[in-house]
């Protein structure tokens, strides 16, 4: 009776310290996001007067229109787009086709290939080198720079391997070759109609790849219209920080720089809608994606 | 057809590929892409061996044999690079995954479902932000005169600090607001690893009379030891090359002598000198200290547990 009373105060304390424990894990990244969000659609000397600290202070949508009404912003939003659509078809697309052979035990030579893809996993040629391979091939300053080099991704390609195995079974397969389908056939009507899961987990994982990305564009772009958001973003946000107010006005000086800060705050949330609107409806591909790539081999 | 199927050991090597010569019009678009972006680039590996004029092209120009190499390791400032990526990797090595254990663990043991899914969705959120936003973010907050950080130093009467600026501070930043982004999502790994243990294993446990506490020591930890093992040298894979995108963006004149790491020295070497030699011959010394690095925790990993590596 005794011990069983021990174990109800140690099992108390336990739950105790599991919750404050999420609690406080909750409160420290749910703030920041919170105080971004009330600091964007704040009034600009509300927050240089450092008067935001949960919610919106006296609100105001300015910052918003200044963002909205920027060809630059507008611009790279439009490019992050065409770079994330395309790039994402053409990744998934070669993916899936290096992923269905080498998930077949038909396929001679399936363990060489595998060998010489991961090997690029461990060792690249580096910088410099693909930096003139892109020049090479002509591509260096066009979109196809920022679709092509980093197409494929190693980790991606056993993460389709590894579904296909599981999921398409060799009865299936010898059923359909046995009735006279080639490969490319059984691909096209097999395959891919089964593999709806892995395809979303593909594309996701590439699409967030895609419309994170800045540094390609920073080594293969020079026409600033082809600028994805990111390096924008970029521009508007890291760089031009402390460029010097010309203004000699000393009240309009901080009113324009108050008006700078909640820009930047705004950007920001206009930078990051995109991804946390759709993520709690493809948060369980996410999970499904990550827990197939734990399966080892 | 139907007799060739009951016999395929017997076939000749010529005959297995023919049977399935499809297949290698499959792979045949995505080996042309591993071709000519990794396999290719490989070969100008020998730039770091070479001093490179853009005229001669990469053959053509003249060898240097390791000179490109006794410059790098020559250079006083090289060993504080190396040592600065080698410790700001390390650092965020051994700082998420006990935090991302410990997370997961404290969201399977949390009675309610409601809340478990909150706080999971919650912290998981940020990794959706790029690495861009994600220092910006940063750089809001630790603004000297107008950031949050700041701001609540002010309210305990404390003087406003450059955060950004100061060079000791840097990998701190670096890594506390990666545990920020990444945490979330590098627990679901191991919350997927703890809700695939065995009911019996909890049962027994009970019998012998555990309390929760034990329970974690005794069950979950040496369950999902294997997990935690292989998601350690994955990313001691990485431990060289990490994080280029955010270091680069975090960089000022201020905080570089500790800000430099491998993979931004090859940027700024290549592309902005154009010393391609050089850089190329940089990014080999990288390469190889990361290849050491993982076969060696790959062999310590199989050494203590036979099913704890890699592969």
């Amino acid at each position: 009776m005794h011990y069983k009373r021990k174990a109800l105060v140690t099992d108390r304390v336990f739950s105790l310290v599991v919750n404050s424990f999420l609690f406080i894990s909750l409160v420290i990244v749910l703030y920041p996001l919170l105080y971004i969000v009330s600091c964007s659609f704040s009034e600009p000397q509300a927050v240089m007067a450092k008067k935001v600290w949960l919610f919106p202070v006296n609100f105001d949508l300015v910052s918003y229109k200044a963002v909205f009404t920027n060809k630059q912003i507008g611009t790279g939003y439009m490019n992050s787009l065409y770079y994330m659509v395309t790039g994402t078809v053409m990744s998934v697309l070669l993916t899936m086709l290096l992923a269905y052979p080498l998930s077949r035990k038909e396929f001679y030579g399936r363990s060489v290939v595998t060998k010489l893809i991961l090997f690029t996993m461990l060792f690249t040629g580096g910088t410099i080198p693909l930096y003139l391979v892109v020049r090479n091939l002509g591509i260096y300053d066009s979109r196809w720079a920022i679709i092509l080099p980093n197409a494929i991704t190693v980790w991606n390609v056993i993460i389709a391997r590894t579904f296909l195995q599981e999921n398409i079974s060799d009865e299936l397969y010898e059923a359909a070759e046995i009735d006279g389908c080639s490969d490319i056939r059984f691909l096209v009507s097999f395959v891919f109609p089964l593999s709806g899961a892995i395809v979303a987990v593909l594309a996701l994982f590439y699409a967030v790849g895609q419309w994170n990305k800045y540094f390609d564009a920073l080594l293969y772009l020079q026409k600033q219209a082809l600028y994805p958001l990111q390096i924008v973003l970029r521009n508007i946000l890291i760089i031009n920080r402390n460029t010097p107010s010309m203004t000699v006005d000393v009240e309009a000086a901080i009113r324009a720089q108050g008006l700078s800060e909640t820009i930047r705050y705004a950007v920001i949330v206009v930078a990051s809608v995109p991804l946390l609107v759709i993520y709690p409806f493809v948060q369980r591909f996410f999970v499904k994606g990550v827990m197939i790539g734990s399966v080892k081999g | 057809m139907k007799n060739a199927l009951n016999q395929p050991r017997q076939l000749s090597l010529g005959r297995k590929m023919g049977r399935h010569w499809q297949f290698y019009v499959i792979v045949a678009l995505p080996m042309l892409y591993f071709i000519i972006f990794k396999y290719v680039p490989m070969y100008g590996v020998l730039l770091a061996f070479k001093r490179y004029r853009v005229s001669q092209g990469i053959w053509n120009s003249p060898w240097v044999g390791l000179y490109q190499f006794e410059k790098f390791f020559k250079n006083p400032s090289s060993l504080k690079i190396m040592f600065n990526t080698f410790s700001l990797s390390m650092y965020a090595l051994v700082s998420s995954i006990p935090l991302a254990v410990i997370l997961a663990i404290a969201l399977n043991e949390t009675g309610s479902k409601v809340w478990r899914k909150s706080v999971q969705m919650v912290t998981y959120a940020p990794y959706f932000i790029s690495t861009v936003v994600m220092v910006a973010i940063l750089m809001q907050f630790l603004d000297p005169a107008l950031g949050l950080f700041n701001a609540i130093r002010a309210s305990f009467g404390k003087d406003s600090m450059n955060f950004m600026g100061e060079a000791h501070l840097f990998k701190h930043i670096y890594v506390w607001s990666a545990l920020w982004q990444n945490t979330g999502y590098n627990a679901i790994i191991y919350l997927a690893a703890l809700t695939g243990i065995n009911p019996e294993l909890y049962e027994a446990a009970k019998v012998d009379g555990v309390n929760k506490f034990q329970k974690i020591w005794y069950v979950d930890l040496p369950s999902i030891k294997n997990t935690i093992v292989i998601m350690f040298i994955m990313n001691m894979g990485f431990v060289m090359s990490l994080g280029f995108e955010k270091a680069f963006l975090m960089q000022n004149p201020l905080n570089l002598q500790s800000a430099e790491i491998m993979s931004t020295y090859v940027y700024k070497m290549g592309l902005i000198n154009s010393d391609f030699s050089y850089s190329t011959a940089i990014d080999v010394v990288n390469s190889i200290i990361n290849i050491v690095l993982i076969l060696t925790f790959n062999h310590i990993a199989k050494t203590k547990n036979k099913e704890g590596g890699l592969w």
